[in-house]
Parts: C-alpha cells; structure tokens; sequence
C-alpha cells in the first residue's frame, strides 16, 4: 500500500512558542488515523501545515509521492486534500447547496453542471437535503458541521481531514455522524481524524497517534496506545 | 405638473449616477477595495469612445461596443498587476495606489488630449424626445435610465445565478476558506474589476454623450458614486441603484427651487440619509 501523506521532520515555530516540533509520520492509502492530545498540542496546526494554510519553518511536506511543502493551499485542494474545520466556516451568504457547489466547481475544476447532481448527492448522504436552498449563516450547530463534512466531501477528496467534527453533538447525532464517515471511509478515502470524542474515534480509526507540545510521543493500534502509560498521564491526566 | 417633470427628470439623472456607482459597488463589495480613481476610469472610458467615434466614424453605440472588451482587458490587468498586489487587511495601500492612479489618469489624458472639454457626438439622439401626455421626456436620458436597470439586472444575475456570482459571494464572505476550496481570489478579482469596468464603458457612453467632460471632470462623477453607493447600503446593487436615483431627484428638486442649489441639493440629501440611516438604505444582513 502506497504512502498519501507524510510528514518529514517537520516543526513551526510562533514566536518562542514550538507547536509542531519535528513531527514526522506517514499515513498509507485508505487508513483512518487518529489524532488526539491535549488542548493546544498542536493537532490543528498539523492540519494547516498538511492543507498548506501554514508553512513550516523545518521539514517537509509529501503528499501522493510529491514534495508540496512550498505548494499553496488552493493546489493541494485541487490534488485532493479536502478539510472540515473545527470551527465551522461556511459562506454565511450562501445557501447550503451554493457553499457545495463553490467547493465542488473549484475544487475539482469543473463547471457547474458536471457536479450538481454529486453535490446533491452529498446533501442527502450528510442529511443536509431539507436545508439546501437555506442561507448557511441560519443553520444549528450539528448542520453548521454536517455542512463542514458535506463540503469537504463535495471536493471528492483522496485524503479527508476532520477537525473536531463530532465535538459538542449529542450521542445520537455523534452515532449517525459516525456511520456517514465509516461509509466514506468505506469506499476508500483517507480519513485523518483531530477529536476529542475518543469512542467516536476508535470506532473507525486504525491507528491513532499522540500529540503533546507538539511532539508525536506514540503512534500505532488504539487498544496499546490508549493503554500505554505516557498517554494516560499526559493525555488523559490519570495518575499511574 | 412642473414638480411631477421635475421628479421624473431626477430619476432619469438618477440613472446615470447609478451606472457611475454600480462599478464602484461591486468592486467594493466584493474585495473591500474603494479604487479613489473610478471617477478617473469613467472619462478615460469616455475619451476611448470619443477616439474610436473620430477615427473610424462610427456612432457612439457602436464604438462603445468596441470599448467594451478593451476596458475588460484593462480592468482584468490593472487588478492582476497592480491591485492584487496592495489588498489586505490594511485599507490604507490600496487608497494610497488608487488615489495615485487617478493623478496618473489625469494627468495622461491632459497630455494626451489637452483640457479642451469634449463631448461624444450622438446625432439626433442628443435632442429627441418622446412626449409622456404633457411632459417631454429626452430619449438619452431615458436609455441612460434603462441601461442603468439592465445593467442591474444582469450583474444581479452574475452574482446570484451564475458559478462565477457564488465564486465571487464565496470569496468576499472569507477569501481563506474559499482558497481552501480551491477559488483562486486573485483570479476572481481580476474577473470582478474587468466587469466593473464594462460598466464604467457603458457609463462613459452616457456621460459624454449627455454633457461636456474634459480630463479633471472624473473626481466629481467620484464622489456621486459614492454618495449613490453609501445611501444604497455598501455592496447591495438595487440599494446602489436607489442611491442614484435619490441624488437624481435631490439635484433636480434643488435646481427647481435655484439653480445654484442642484450640486448642493444632491449633497444634502446624502447627509440627511446618513443621519438616518448610517448604514444605507438597504445594509447586508451579515457584515
């Protein structure tokens, strides 16, 4: 199986302050990885350093066998990084369906009329359909994140990073959440999964991975890494 | 009945204020830039109809049609080579560069055309009119009018009905997010400005058909697109129509009364709307 994404000594740098501190990792094709740590680890700016938002001061970026460690955010979206973001950021002016076509006709480069039935496709998969001609600056919080997903899956990504996308959601809405994103990953899309809801998680990932000050301290199978006692100090604050 | 002519003459003038400010609105409304030389853009428009009128002996409508994908192409390269490069978050470079292209424009078209005032020969369109019962109505001002109307309705269009509209309402709601999905902003505002400046052709048309415009005429057609813009609410077509319209009949209403009070009449009229509604006649309802 080959590689999609890795990371090579990579660390960023804000002032004195190191969040990404010489992470290296590589994520096979069709894996789900987790990724947890405690606030301000550093898990969502390992994301912008991946989407190309944020550029590393070390280290480099490879992405489907290429260096995009210097590619602007807008190519990476167009070779098939699609996002959530952990504060939804919908285009508050548009409707529920225009926020998908934008991504979809942008992000893949193709005119309207190619993806309308895709883009619809994706509303009703992510249970959006009842609000698409809605403005998306209405819509509740579980919408605003069906919206996050939907979008990112309207790019028809290779690799689909999820930020928080199940934090704050009743169990019932987590559930249903959770078997849209088992299916996606289903038919072979990449999944790299920033959450803080941990049975959510291990119940799609393969591996999960262990941010701290911007370390990687474990990575591998979610039963060891979640029973190994680093974890459990730091990250889950139990005292071994 | 002089105060129903008066009335109608206003929102025909009004009209023309509209097409002034329609550029100027879009432009704003979807990158935030105020370009300090639209006014400036609209004569340079106005002389290119008058060239293309004398060298080749075509009528106004027609060279208009001529200038229409030249100044496409110009607003598309003054927004990728210049402009671009000045938007951010600080609002203060892209006043300071457009407010430098106007001197620039000015200037160039003293030297080019010398400040002698000109005007774009229409023919018979200049004087005729179509009697409405007792009142007489100029067949100028009447398609300045419409033009203004359609234009509306066609970047109305654009922006709500077409993939470049959302482009365009997708990247002036977040530029981050929508280069994350792949809009390209640059590219998007490259197309905005050369649309922009279709309109500013069409605008051009009427101005120098319908009165005399010589190279320092542009800062004054400025500041009633703004004052057109700001009434209607920043960013809203139909509000920046209704501006237009408002400082139309606020001039003509002022004339009527003394004909020293149209310039004067026209400003009043947007203090008095600024005091009442700060915010335009028709605000966006996220800002």
């Amino acid at each position: 199986m080959s590689t999609i994404v890795s990371l090579h000594n990579v660390s960023k740098r804000f002032g004195a302050l190191t969040v990404t501190d010489d992470v290296s990792f590589d994520v096979p094709e069709g894996e789900a990885l987790g990724i947890i740590g405690p606030n301000g680890a550093g898990k969502s700016t390992l994301f912008n350093l991946i989407t190309g938002t944020l550029s590393p001061d070390s280290g480099r970026v490879e992405y489907d066998g290429r260096d995009v460690t210097r590619v602007p955010p807008m190519q990476r979206c167009l070779s098939g990084i699609g996002r959530s973001f952990q504060i939804p950021q919908p285009f508050d002016r548009l409707t529920v369906f225009e926020n998908l076509l934008v991504s979809a006709t942008h992000g893949r480069g193709l005119p309207e009329g190619a993806v309308e039935e895709d883009c619809a496709e994706v509303l009703e998969r992510t249970e959006l359909i009842k609000v698409a001609n809605s403005p998306a600056g209405g819509l509740t919080l579980l919408q605003r994140k069906r919206l996050e997903l939907a979008r990112a899956m309207a790019t028809r990504p290779k690799l689909l990073l999820l930020d928080e996308i199940a934090g704050g959601l009743t169990e019932g809405e987590c559930v249903a959440l959770v078997d849209t994103i088992k299916a996606i990953h289903g038919e072979g899309v990449t999944i790299v999964w920033i959450e803080h809801v941990l049975h959510a998680l291990t119940s799609v990932v393969e591996r999960l991975l262990v941010l701290d000050f911007g370390k990687v301290i474990g990575i591998g199978d979610p039963a060891e890494i979640m029973a190994s006692r680093e974890v459990r100090e730091i990250y889950l604050g139990i005292e071994v | 009945m002089i105060w129903v002519d008066t009335v109608l003459q206003g929102v025909l003038l009004g009209g023309l204020y509209a097409l002034f400010a329609l550029g100027l609105s879009l432009v704003f409304g979807i990158m935030r830039l105020v370009n300090l030389a639209h006014g400036d853009l609209i004569v340079l428009a106005a002389y290119l109809i008058l060239m293309i009128v004398t060298l080749l002996g075509l009528g106004p409508f027609l060279a208009a049609l001529i200038a229409l994908p030249i100044m496409f192409a110009l607003g598309w390269a003054l927004q990728r080579v210049v402009l671009n490069r000045v938007l951010g978050t600080d609002i203060l470079p892209p006043l300071l560069v457009t407010f430098g292209l106007s001197v620039v424009l000015q200037n160039a078209l003293l030297e080019g055309f010398s400040a002698d005032s000109r005007r774009i020969p229409a023919g018979w369109l200049e004087t005729a009119s179509l009697p409405i019962g007792p009142i007489s109505v100029g067949v100028m001002p009447l398609l300045t009018f419409l033009s203004a109307i359609g234009v509306t309705l066609v970047l109305q269009f654009i922006f709500y009905r077409t993939s470049l509209g959302r482009a365009f309402r997708a990247t002036s709601d977040d530029p981050v997010t929508a280069s994350l999905m792949g809009v390209k902003p640059s590219s998007v505002f490259a197309q905005a400005t050369g649309i922009a400046m279709v309109v500013v052709t069409i605008a051009a048309l009427y101005l120098g058909t319908r009165a005399n415009f010589d190279p320092t005429t542009g800062p004054a057609r400025l500041i009633y697109a703004f004052e057109a813009v700001i009434i209607g609410g920043l960013g809203s077509l139909w509000g920046t129509l209704a501006g237009g319209i408002i400082i139309g009949v606020a001039q003509t209403g002022g004339a009527q009364i003394n004909p020293e009070w149209q310039i004067l009449a026209g400003h009043i009229a947007f203090l008095v709307v600024l005091l009442i509604r700060p915010r335009g006649l028709f605000p966006r309802a996220f800002d």
